[in-house]
Parts: C-alpha cells; structure tokens; sequence
C-alpha cells in the first residue's frame, strides 16, 4: 500500500482552477519531487495535503487513512510535517526550543505541571531536551543550540526547519523549495542531508525544487505540474527527458 | 542541562531583587527613614507591578497588544471587594479573607478572560487592540450601573437607582452604581503585595519556561509554523490570556483593599495605557524591565511633587530617556559591550587568582 494517495484533488479560488484533478502515489520510502513552473499550483498542493485548504474535491490518503478535509493540527498529529518556501522559524527562540517545540505533542506534562514544577515536568524536559538535541546533532546544529534561531545563517536555518519538521515524528515529510537561495556548495551539502534523512529516519520525502541538479540527483520518481494539472508522471530521467516537460518550462 | 541553569539563575536574581526591596523597605520604615508619602506609595507600586507583569505575558509573551487591562483589574478589584463586605462578619480573620477576596477576585477576572478571549482572539494586531479597548470600557460602564444591595431577606439587584432596589430597613448597599463599593476594610499591606508579586513571578516565570509557554512563544513568532507542527493557537492564546486576566484581576483586589472606597470609573483607559507604558519601557518581554518600570514610573511623579512646575516635563524626559536605553541602538551597542567588558575582567580577576 502506498504511503500517500491522493485522487481527483481539486481546488478553485473564484474561477482560478489553482489545481485540477491532481493524483499521485508515493511509496514508503521514496524521495519524491515535484516540479512545473511558477504558478503551476505546487504549492497549493502542499497546502491541501496539509489542510491548510479544504479540497473542493478528491481524496487525500495517508498510510491507508482519509485524512481529507482534516484540520493543520489532526494532519500533523496523523504524521504529514512541513518546511515553508520562505523559512518560517521561531526566530526569538533558540535553536534547541524550536526542536522542543517540535516535539509539543510527543512529550506532555499538564500546564500545572509546568508552572508548580512538578516531578513530571523535569522528567519530560529532560526528554525532550535529550530528544531534541539528537536531532539537532544529526543535521550538525547541535553546537548552536543555544543560538537564537533568526541568527543562524540562512543554509543552517533552512536545516533546523527540516529538523523541526522532524521533531514531529512524521511518517511524510514535505519540502518545499528546500534548496531555495542557496549556493552549489550548499546545494550538494542539503542533498546528502535529504538522503540522509531518508535513510536515517527511515521517512518518505515529497519536495518541491526548481534546481534540476537537486530533484536529478535526489529523486527517484517526479510528478510535473503545469496550470494546476498532472503534466507527465513516472521516473526521474523518462520525465526530465519528455519534450513535453521541456516545452512547458522553456515554452516551445 | 546549562541552559537551564542559566535561566534559573536569571529568575532568582529576579525573586532576589523583589525580596531585597522589601526588606530594605523594611528596615527603612523600621529606623523611621520613610517618608508617610512613599509609605502610601508602597502598595500602589506592588499593583503597578503585578499589572506590568501580567500584562507583559499578553503583549511580549503572546504578542498580542492588549488595551483593556484595567477592565480585568477592574473586575478583580470589585469582586474581591463585594466579598469581602459580604463577609465582613462572617470571616473574621482578616488575613484568610483577604487571601480568599484574592482568590475571588483573580477567578471572576479569569472568567471575563475567558468569555472576552474566545471572540477576540480571533482577530490580530491593530483590530484587536481596539476591540480589547472597547470590552476594558464596557466592564467599566456595567459595573457603573449596577445596584446591590442586601436585607434580612437576601440580596437585591437593581440597574435602575438605589431606591428600585425595595430593601427593607436594615437593608445596606453593597455596590452603589457609580458611587461603588464604600467602606472596603484596609486590608491591603505591603507585604500582601510582595506576597503577590512573588506569586505572579512565580507563576508567570514558570509558565514562560515550559512547554505551554515555549508553545505561546512559538505562536507569537510565526502562526502558520506553529499550526503546522501541531499547536492548538486558540488555545495557548487564549491560556495566555485568562492567565495573564486572572493577574491582573489579583492586583485588581490588592488595588480596591488599599482604598476605602472604590469607583469603577478609575479603571478608565489611562490605567490600560500606563500597564502598557510599563510594559513598553521596561522592555517588551522583559519581566524583569516591567518591574523596574512599573516601580520607577509609579513613584517617580510622587517624588517630584515637590517641584511642581517641572514635574510633568521630569516625568517626560525620564520615559524618553528610558525609552531609549532600552530600544536605541547606539544603546543597546553600548549596554553589549559594557557586559562584555564585565566578563572580560572577571575573567581576568579569575586568572589573576
């Protein structure tokens, strides 16, 4: 059974069909990419899968369950986590808290707890501060724990995004635009991290990029989007070398 | 971990230099160096302070900007009060009264809090500013009309005037419209105001480091992040604020005990601007800055009685002067380097031994 199905996904703003009868399947496991150019609805798709819009039509199944319709929160509780095209960290607080925070509906104690510092609340602190501090050593931030997250440089915050992402245990991890305004260097570095996170994690990874040296070198299969709708579909080099994907990023 | 340390460290010197305070107070009042002007200033300042605080967990803490404070230190103020003259000759220990009066009177704010939360929050920024604004002037206005009073057959309740309220002759009016509650017992004490500040750091610094309060912080920074990792915003915006309700509401009661009689029409929107203007100058989430504030900004137009004329011009530049040690950059460039200068020498001062 696939991880993610989605089926007849459609959503329209006023007349603008942003996606039409979208489909896609994506195994455990697998290294997913999107791709299509701007305005081609890759986004809006990632916010459907997500919740953050209710779908005018289709079905959105995740490891067998509908999660359709499902709030942000129920989606993320039922193992779908994101990054942003434009980084949305915790920027006032440091790196080890966005983690932390990341991990809010895996390690609880009640609000009581917190405020008379009862046992249970130093006992899941130190979890989670245990926790977060392996993820964060995975993705080599761990030395900056106690920076302020808006102070990282750009590639790090990029990173501890994915690790927030991760923080929430999810069994899907979306990216979008991960590889957004950085440098070749940076580029190749994020990759081995991507496959990094695959294998370690053992996590099924969708994203969205731009930079066909990423989404060539990363992905297994891609699924092309072109005015909202599924242009071609299948394995990473049949659907970079379809003259029918060249003519809808280059024109004809 | 060291991190946590360091934050435990950081809310020590802060309960440290609450109880410093009082006991310096103390002892000044004890050698008879205390003038009786600043002696009648020390419970203001203690509910100056608790309002700061509380206040700061709304605007620095969940980023929302709040103006109808004073509308749920008025609603703690007239609860506690109205207890207390109904119980008068039942609870004859004045302390356990007043705790409870406290407890009253921080319960009914929290409950406002509630009841206003759940539609305002819905809305951000500006809108909400203006819409709190409005709920702080409506609580206000209410308690303006309401009658009550209480007879050998119970209690009485009129929005009209006193007379419609049809009390027999041993009636007595517990809430007078807009003459309020008269005759509140004096039973608001310095030290019941330290006690309260301890309780609202206590409350307020534990709450900021834990999972509620890094989920509060977390929403404050970026929404849509904090939704799409699982964070129920309404909810931790909405604890954010009947807690910080529920504070005032206490400092509310401590405020009404300190005076004999107590009219709702001083919880207007200038004692909403000045928690903010405490808040503001003591440095948006700075717990610490709103009590120095709360404190110097409390006292400072008292002590300048004296010169008259200049007093409001002292008053002025001292909250610019504030403002900019606080929010300058040349400022805060100056205030690093100082600290880092401190550091520097002790270490040094450490190598040297």
């Amino acid at each position: 059974m696939a991880m993610l199905e989605v089926n007849n996904l459609s959503i329209s703003f006023g007349g603008l069909h942003a996606v039409d009868n979208f489909y896609m399947n994506i195994e455990k496991g697998q290294l997913y990419g999107m791709i299509g150019p701007n305005g081609a609805g890759k986004t809006t798709v990632f916010n459907l899968l997500t919740g953050v819009y209710k779908p005018d039509e289709g079905i959105i199944r995740l490891d067998g369950t509908d999660i359709t319709g499902k709030s942000t929160i129920e989606i993320n509780k039922a193992g779908i986590a994101r990054t942003f095209q434009n980084i949305r960290l915790f920027k006032e607080l440091s790196v080890l808290d966005n983690v932390k925070a990341g991990l809010h509906n895996h390690h609880t104690y009640s609000t009581l707890a917190g405020i008379l510092r009862l046992p249970s609340y130093y006992k899941v602190e130190k979890e989670m501060d245990e926790r977060a501090m392996e993820i964060l050593k995975v993705f080599d931030l761990d030395g900056e724990a106690e920076y302020l997250a808006g102070n990282l440089p750009y590639g790090k915050q990029r990173k501890l995004e994915i690790a927030r992402a991760l923080a929430t245990d999810p069994k899907l991890l979306l990216l979008d635009e991960p590889a957004a305004g950085m440098n070749p260097n940076e580029t190749q570095e994020l990759m081995d991290t991507i496959r990094f996170v695959r294998d370690h994690f053992d996590m099924t990874i969708l994203l969205i990029e731009h930079d066909m040296k990423l989404v060539g070198g990363i992905c297994e299969e891609l699924t092309v989007l072109n005015f909202g709708q599924v242009l071609t579909q299948g394995k990473t080099s049949a659907v970079l070398s379809d003259p029918a994907v060249i003519t809808a990023y280059l024109g004809e | 971990m060291k991190k946590n340390s360091k934050i435990f460290r950081q809310n020590l010197i802060t309960y440290g230099m609450v109880i410093a305070a009082f006991i310096v107070v103390q002892i000044l009042q004890s050698t008879g160096h205390l003038s009786s002007l600043f002696t009648g200033l020390l419970v203001p300042i203690c509910v100056y302070v608790i309002l700061a605080v509380s206040l700061n967990l709304v605007v620095g803490i969940s980023g929302e900007l709040s103006l109808g404070h004073a509308g749920f230190m008025c609603v703690g103020a007239f609860a506690g009060a109205f207890f207390t003259k109904c119980t008068q000759d039942t609870i004859t220990m004045v302390p356990l009264r007043f705790a409870l009066a406290v407890l009253i009177g921080a319960i009914a704010a929290a409950i406002f809090g509630i009841l206003i939360g759940i539609p305002v929050l819905r809305l951000k920024g500006d809108y909400l500013a203006i819409v709190t604004l409005a709920f702080g002037e409506i609580i206000k206005n209410i308690l303006n009309v309401f009658y009550i009073g209480r007879d050998s057959n119970g209690f009485h309740m009129s929005m009209k005037d006193q007379f419609s309220l049809g009390m027999e002759a041993d009636g007595k009016m517990l809430l007078g419209g807009p003459q309020g509650i008269t005759g509140i017992p004096k039973n608001s004490s310095f030290l019941a105001g330290i006690i309260l500040i301890l309780i609202t750091l206590f409350i307020v610094l534990n709450l900021i480091n834990s999972r509620d309060g890094r989920a509060i912080m977390a929403i404050r920074d970026n929404r849509i992040a904090a939704t799409s990792i699982g964070i129920n915003i309404t909810k931790y915006k909405l604890m954010a604020f009947t807690i910080s309700a529920a504070l005032a509401g206490m400092a509310g009661t401590l405020y009404s005990h300190n005076l004999a009689t107590l009219q709702a029409s001083k919880f207007n929107f200038n004692t909403s601007i000045l928690a903010l203007v405490f808040v503001v100058l003591g440095g948006i989430g700075n717990i610490r800055g709103s009590i120095i504030a709360a404190v110097v900004l409390t006292a400072l137009p008292e002590m300048l009685r004296g010169l008259s004329n200049l007093r409001m011009l002292i008053y002025a530049i001292v909250l610019i002067a504030m403002m900019l040690f606080n929010w300058a950059p040349a400022a805060i460039d100056w205030r690093s380097r100082l600290k880092e200068r401190l550091k520097h020498s002790r270490a040094n001062g450490k190598e040297a031994a």
